[in-house]
C-alpha cells in the first residue's frame, strides 16, 4: 500500500471500516467505473464515487447543462448552464478529489460507440432517462460481460437493481422490450421530485462500491422500488429468464439496437 | 513480553483519534498473520480506544509496558 499521508486522512473513514480497510480502499482506488448520463442519477453518484476515491470515473453524456436540470442534477451549478455536462461533472469531481482520473465522453451512447466506451471499465452505472438508452446499455453490458447497476426515476418513484451478466436477471429478463414511444411520459413531461434522483443515484453508487469491494449482498435478482409519497420501499424478487432475447439460452438479439426515441427526448 | 519477537514498531504518539487506529490498522495489514507489532501509544483516550478497536478486528494484545506517560503495546496480527 502506498497511500500518502493526505490519502490516509482523506479515506480514514473507509479504512476504519472492517469490511474495507486499506486493502479495500486500494480496490476502490484502482476501480474503474463508467457512468452513463451525467443527469439526475449520475450527478449524485459521480460526486460520491469521486469522493470515495474511485480511481477512474468515465462519464458519457452528450448534453449541455440546461437551467431546468439544476433542480436535481446537483453536480451542475448555475454558472455551468450552457456548458457540456461531462466537463461540468469532471470539474466538480476533481474539486472534491483530485486523485480521481475522470474520462469524458461528450456523446450520446449508441449501438456504434457503446461497446468501445465500456471497454476497460469494471462496473457500469446506468444514469440515463429514457428506455432506448436503458435497453441499449443493458444489451451492451450483457454482451461485454460488465456488471451493470440500473436505476430509473419518474415523478415520486424510483427503482434500482444490479445486473451481473450470466449470473442474474438482466433488464430485458424483466422488461422484454421498450414501451412504444410516447406510451410512457419522460421526466420532462411528467416531472420528477429532485430528491428522488439523489436517493436512487446514491443507492446506485452504493451498489457500485459494493461491487468494487466485493462485499455484502448487491441487489442481484432483487428489484428495489421506492415510493416517496408513501415513504415505502419494496423489494421484488427477479429471476433470470431462460428465454430472454439477450441473455437467455438462445439469444435472438446478437447485435445492438438503436430504438426510436420520442421527439421530445431528442430535443 | 521480552521473549516475543517484534517484527515492526509504530509510534502513534503524535496522532489523534481516529488516525491512531487508522495508522495501526494499515501497518498491521502489511504484516503476516501471527507477526508482532509494537505500538507506542499515549495514555488516556488512545489507550482506551485503540486496543478495543484492534480486538474488534481480530487482533490480540499480547503485552503492555508503561514508560512514563507512554505505553508500548505488543499486538499480534489476527485475521
Amino acid at each position: 500500500m502506498n497511500f500518502t499521508e493526505e490519502q490516509i486522512n482523506r479515506y480514514s473513514r473507509h479504512i476504519i471500516l472492517p469490511e474495507v480497510g486499506g486493502k479495500g480502499q486500494e480496490k476502490i482506488s484502482s476501480g474503474k467505473v463508467l457512468i452513463i448520463g451525467a443527469g439526475g442519477l449520475g450527478a449524485p453518484a459521480a460526486l460520491y464515487l469521486g469522493a470515495a476515491g474511485v480511481g477512474t470515473i468515465g462519464i458519457a453524456d452528450g448534453d449541455e447543462v440546461d437551467l431546468t436540470n439544476l433542480q436535481r442534477q446537483i453536480i451542475h451549478h448555475t454558472p455551468d448552464v450552457g456548458r457540456p455536462k461531462v466537463v461540468s461533472a469532471m470539474e466538480k469531481i476533481n474539486q472534491i478529489n483530485p486523485d480521481v482520473k475522470v474520462v469524458t465522453y461528450p456523446t450520446r451512447v449508441d449501438s456504434h460507440n457503446i461497446l468501445e466506451i465500456m471497454k476497460g471499465y469494471d462496473v457500469v452505472m446506468d444514469g440515463t432517462d429514457n428506455f432506448a438508452a436503458k435497453f441499449l446499455i443493458n444489451d451492451a453490458a450483457v454482451m461485454a460481460g460488465k456488471p451493470l447497476v440500473h436505476g430509473g426515476i419518474l415523478r415520486f418513484v424510483g427503482q434500482v437493481f444490479t445486473i451481473v451478466p450470466g449470473e442474474t436477471a438482466c433488464y430485458r429478463c424483466v422488461f422484454l422490450s421498450p414501451p412504444p414511444p410516447d406510451a410512457v411520459p419522460t421526466c420532462k413531461e411528467a416531472g420528477v421530485l429532485g430528491a428522488i434522483a439523489g436517493q436512487i443515484g446514491i443507492l446506485q453508487a452504493t451498489e457500485v462500491m459494493k461491487l468494487l469491494l466485493g462485499i455484502g449482498k448487491p441487489l442481484k435478482n432483487r428489484l428495489l422500488t421506492y415510493d416517496a409519497l408513501r415513504s415505502r420501499w419494496r423489494e421484488i424478487g427477479l429471476k433470470k429468464n431462460p428465454n430472454c432475447p439477450v441473455c437467455g439460452e438462445n439469444p435472438k438479439i446478437k447485435s445492438l439496437i438503436d430504438y426510436e426515441q420520442t421527439v421530445c427526448e431528442l430535443k | 513480553m521480552s521473549d516475543i519477537k517484534i517484527d515492526a514498531v509504530l509510534d502513534i504518539t503524535n496522532e489523534v483519534c481516529p488516525m491512531t487506529f487508522v495508522k495501526t490498522k494499515l501497518k498491521l495489514e502489511t504484516m503476516e498473520l501471527g507477526q508482532h507489532l509494537e505500538v507506542i501509544i499515549c495514555d488516556g483516550e488512545p489507550l482506551r480506544n485503540v486496543p478495543r478497536s484492534l480486538k474488534e478486528e481480530g487482533h490480540k494484545i499480547v503485552g503492555t509496558k508503561k514508560e512514563g506517560n507512554r505505553f508500548h503495546l505488543i499486538v499480534e496480527r489476527g485475521s
